[in-house]
């Protein structure tokens, strides 16, 4: 699912300034799993935003909704009726339900509420991991399911570089946590499977248009389309 | 025992502390509280294991975010007590509404006196 974490509310509140009438949109699909934005945080946005207005001695508008999903049209279409009542949008989705609200309404200022990060898991409550880069070409079939392509800081195709450490990665001194080696992983799951001879022979190259290189993506099927 | 405690206390009653989400703590803002205490359990006597540890952790998530939106978070707090305690739950009523006096109320400008609300469990 995709993660994201709440922007700061001070944040939020500059994006705001001059509007009279708020719209906070939550959206139930992967950010209401992450607890960054579904209705239960579109009402606690809501509520702080009004709390806000009340000390500052505003008379603002501020409500709340939360939609199915923001990142398909129906789900969208639900405030057409509504929209007129509003000034901007603060929209809790991720960076797709943000800018697909934004295509819908394009006379509204629809600002983020949340940042974006990445695929992930939940590992436990409260705690989520990254991964998948979602580089249009899965190669876990060759890795024992583990993606170096999201594991490793330099997406390197055929084995660690040399600042793979007991396991580590040499970036966990960046980022001031132990971070996985991700082809240390990968040999060792390998080694269990018993397909070590993967190494044996280079990785076939990678095609990187199929990610961002490509540009932004697009999926066609035309067996379901109407 | 026939305690006294201040009158302006509006008690919201909740089956255990654990039940206390972010929107009733800033609900009660909204609603014009001048300020919110939650009386949960002693710590490890909560009956449902957990239920004050969370409260815990969510009146201190709203203390940052009270203080975010420019409202002093001592105006949100949460003590600890049993059932048995009477006394202190008296003692922690008049503690905290001094407090909230001294703060002065939650909306300028506003001729209303304090009132702060409690939720206890």
């Amino acid at each position: 699912m995709i993660m994201a974490k709440a922007k700061p509310l001070e944040e939020i509140l500059s994006y705001l300034e001059g509007f009279q009438r708020i719209l906070v949109l939550g959206c139930n699909g992967c950010v209401a799993v992450c607890e960054a934005g579904g209705l239960k945080e579109a009402e606690v946005l809501a509520s702080a935003l009004r709390i806000q207005n009340m000390q500052a001695g505003d008379r603002r508008d501020i409500q709340e909704l939360s939609l199915t999903r923001q990142c398909d049209k129906e789900y969208l279409a639900e405030l057409k009726d509504k929209m007129d009542n509003y000034d901007a949008v603060v929209s809790l989705a991720c960076g797709a339900g943000v800018q697909f609200m934004a295509e819908m309404y394009t006379e509204k200022p629809i600002f983020p509420g949340v940042d974006t990060c990445f695929i992930g898991v939940t590992e436990e409550q409260g705690v989520w991991t990254e991964r998948c880069q979602a580089c249009g070409q899965c190669i876990l079939a060759e890795t024992g399911g583990i993606c170096p392509i999201m594991r490793c800081a330099k997406r390197m195709m055929n084995g660690p570089c040399g600042g793979s450490e007991k396991g580590k990665c040499e970036i966990s001194v960046l980022v001031g946590r132990d971070v996985d080696c991700g082809w240390h992983l990968i040999f060792e799951r390998l080694k269990k499977l018993g397909q070590i001879g993967r190494f044996a022979e280079p990785a076939l190259d990678k095609d990187w248009t199929l990610s961002r290189d490509g540009g932004p993506r697009l999926i066609i099927r035309e067996d379901v389309r109407p | 025992m026939r305690l006294s405690y201040p009158t302006n206390i509006r008690i919201i009653k909740v089956p255990c502390t654990g039940r206390v989400a972010i929107i009733h703590l800033l609900k009660a803002f909204e609603k014009g509280a001048d300020g919110v205490f939650v009386a949960g359990c002693l710590e490890g006597d909560c009956h449902y294991q957990s239920g004050n540890l969370r409260a815990k952790k969510r009146v201190a998530y709203a203390r940052r975010l009270l203080a975010s939106i420019g409202v002093d978070p001592e105006r949100l707090a949460m003590y600890n007590l049993s059932a048995g305690m009477g006394p202190r739950f008296a003692e922690i009523a008049r503690e905290m509404t001094a407090k909230i006096r001294e703060l002065g109320p939650f909306l300028q400008p506003s001729g209303r006196t304090a009132a702060p609300q409690a939720t206890a469990a």
